[in-house]
């Protein structure tokens, strides 16, 4: 097939649990990989975007690099999709946002237990915490999102299809859910 | 002859005295709602139940049904505008479902569902919210409190009791318990009490209970909740339903 649909991938505040789920294709996956081409994406390892037709963006923004991974995203995707709940809502890292972010600096470096050399990371390579998790709609505009703790592999393979075959995208009661 | 109105075109018959939700539940059509439960005077404040009665906006669980009158209930915009209001009860609390205990069973979610809900929208507030773990059998988690006051009127008609209330305005409203020390264990809330089972989220909770049912197997994570709230008033056979209703009956009897 002469043009591939391209596809980058990315997990900002996320446990890589979407894109565990997202090779839960398994044998569909060779199926993919006849009309699609992976751009950015753990998978690939290529460090930056370049054009594409999806993103597929999983976890929520906690830190500056996660802005500037999803701004470059969404420059250079056509469409960009919310995959799993903390895409969504912050999900699970969102849980420190209601703790002060000094608090939860000086627990993981200072005061906790086991902590030797006890100091607040500050090297400038380091990116810096946003002072709450957010989810990613809040940054950039969204295209779709694929609700799920993680999304299964079908709801990958519905949406995926759905697109590839120029069907407007939907999701059957059963696969839409946020746990 | 008996008096009729209509819902969508289909006539819906009624006596003095229903609701439009009442008798459109009796008639087996589902209006999506959160604070409404048939055994309580209703209170109307989710407006999920919100209708178009000859072309205005009201709450089908306190607009008393009338001779004649043109429902609309199932149309694109209320549906929006349900989606809406839906995903402002997400932002406004924090309802993190992967982590409650309640989901697959909890009827905020389950509407969302019904809604096809993909996304929350609007800006997160993330509020700042305690968890009332004193009693010993009963748990208070202020993060899924949508404030439809299910409990205070289930604690107050069906109970006997006065236990909980809603205090405050607007970004401050919250949950209380009626308790000298505002903790649960000083009330005298007991875990068979109605008010212990009536909460639709995952806010009021019985402890060492949660994952008797296994996510994956609860009542909204194959039927629509249009189907439960129905089946819930007799409407459809109960062995239609998920296997695990039937297990689960105390939590049908908490919303329907």
């Amino acid at each position: 097939m002469a043009n591939k649909i391209r596809i980058a991938t990315t997990s900002l505040a996320g446990c890589f649990g979407c894109h565990m789920s997202f090779l839960d294709l398994d044998e569909r996956l060779l199926q993919l990989a006849e009309v699609v081409e992976f751009d950015r994406s753990p998978i690939t390892d290529i460090e930056h975007c370049t054009n594409c037709d999806i993103g597929l963006i999983e976890g929520g923004v906690c830190n500056s690099e996660n802005v500037h991974v999803l701004r470059e995203f969404r420059k250079n995707c056509k469409i960009l999709v919310a995959v799993g709940a903390c895409a969504i809502n912050g999900g699970l890292p969102a849980l420190r946002n209601f703790i002060p972010l000094e608090e939860c600096l000086a627990e993981s470096y200072l005061d906790g237990i086991g902590v030797e050399n006890p100091q607040i990371p500050s090297d400038p390579e380091l990116p810096l915490l946003l002072d709450k998790v957010r989810p990613i709609h809040e940054v950039v505009k969204i295209d779709y999102f694929l609700p799920g703790c993680p999304p299964s592999a079908d709801v990958f393979w519905k949406f995926l299809t759905d697109f590839l075959e120029g069907r407007e995208p939907s999701l059957p009661y059963e696969w839409v859910h946020y746990d | 002859m008996a008096k009729t109105f209509t819902i969508d075109g289909k006539t819906i018959p009624f006596e003095t005295g229903q609701t439009i939700i009442e008798a459109a539940t009796a008639a087996g059509v589902y209006i999506p709602h959160l604070c409404h439960h048939p055994d309580y005077t209703p209170h109307g404040s989710c407006k999920l139940c919100s209708v178009k009665v000859n072309g205005r906006v009201c709450s089908a669980c306190t607009f008393p049904a009338g001779e004649g009158q043109e429902v609309i209930n199932n149309s694109k915009d209320l549906n929006d505008d349900r989606q809406k209001i839906t995903q402002m009860l997400f932002v406004e609390g924090n309802h993190l479902c992967p982590g409650c205990e309640k989901s697959g069973n909890c009827q905020l979610q389950a509407v969302a569902y019904h809604l096809n809900m993909l996304d929350n929208h609007y800006q997160h507030f993330y509020p700042k919210r305690a968890l009332d773990a004193s009693h010993p059998d009963v748990l208070i988690d202020h993060n899924r409190c949508i404030f439809c006051t299910l409990c205070v009127r289930a604690s107050q008609q069906q109970d006997g009791k006065d236990v909980f209330a809603i205090s405050g305005r607007g970004i401050n409203k919250r949950l209380i318990a009626n308790a000298q020390s505002g903790l649960l264990k000083d009330t005298d809330l007991e875990a068979t009490d109605a008010a212990a089972h009536i909460c639709p989220t995952g806010a009021i909770l019985i402890k060492r209970t949660g994952y008797q049912i296994p996510i994956g197997e609860r009542i909204y994570d194959h039927k629509d909740i249009d189907q439960v709230s129905l089946a819930a008033s007799g409407l459809i056979p109960i062995t239609t339903l998920a296997p695990s209703l039937a297990v689960g009956t105390e939590q049908t009897q908490d919303g329907e």
